[in-house]
């Protein structure tokens, strides 16, 4: 959650609201932010920490490991309208690559945007080559975007 | 007592001593079925709970986040290592 808190800035410019979920009670929250996550951020996190004791938020998220009584890695993009876009869970010992959030959550903003008009291909990232779906792109993607140039 | 190693999970207890004596049900129990309803292109789970932000403690609810991108974080514990 320290790599989280350190871009704080870029999720906010991108208008996203972060919410983290752990077992945790908040008064645990409040004396990690202050002992440690202040130290790696530039201030306080400014997200809401979510204190889930007994669990029932990850459960419902399929999460929750009830062995050990913790919460697995689970991150969800959740759109305006309240929906899923993207979701990625991992087991605990290893963290999640935040550069890959951010960037999957400017490519769903621009297919939002665009109200699904322009899509994006792997990889893509702002500025790069988006395709437009229709009956005249079928079999033709080789022809407008190549995996060795475009990705 | 030499010290244990202490890994990403938080450590819990469990009870010690006999195995717990089995119940006898007439009836088979039918353990529920478990479902998470969570799957992209539907909708979010909405949830209520308490949570610490910028030094207060206070209530969340997932859908007071409408009209906003929202990023839902699970993690297993404060003061963990990654």
């Amino acid at each position: 959650m320290s790599a989280v808190a350190a871009n704080y800035q870029t999720l906010q410019e991108l208008g996203v609201e972060v919410i983290s979920v752990s077992v945790d009670s908040q008064f645990v929250h409040k004396v990690w932010n202050e002992q440690e996550l202040s130290k790696m951020a530039e201030k306080d996190v400014p997200f809401h920490m979510v204190s889930d004791g007994a669990g029932n938020v990850g459960k419902i998220y399929g999460v929750y490991d009830e062995d050990a009584g913790v919460e697995l890695r689970g991150r969800f993009i959740i759109d305006p309208d309240g929906i899923i876009q993207a979701m990625e869970v991992m087991t605990p010992p290893v963290g999640r690559q935040l550069s890959e959030t951010i960037r999957q959550i400017q490519a769903f903003q621009h297919v939002r945007a665009t109200k699904g008009a322009e899509v994006c291909p792997a990889g893509w990232t702002p500025g790069k080559k988006v395709l437009k779906p229709g009956p005249d792109l079928v079999g033709n993607v080789w022809k407008v975007w190549s995996p060795l140039k475009d990705h | 007592m030499s010290d244990e190693a202490v890994g990403c999970a938080r450590p819990t207890g469990a009870t010690v001593g006999e195995p717990p004596t089995e119940a006898k049900h007439e009836i088979p129990l039918r353990e529920e079925p478990k479902m998470s309803t969570v799957k992209v292109g539907s909708k979010a789970p909405d949830f209520q709970a308490p949570a610490y932000y910028r030094g207060k403690f206070t209530s969340i609810k997932l859908s007071d986040f409408l009209g906003q991108w929202v990023m839902l974080c699970f993690y297993p514990g404060d003061f963990t290592f990654v």
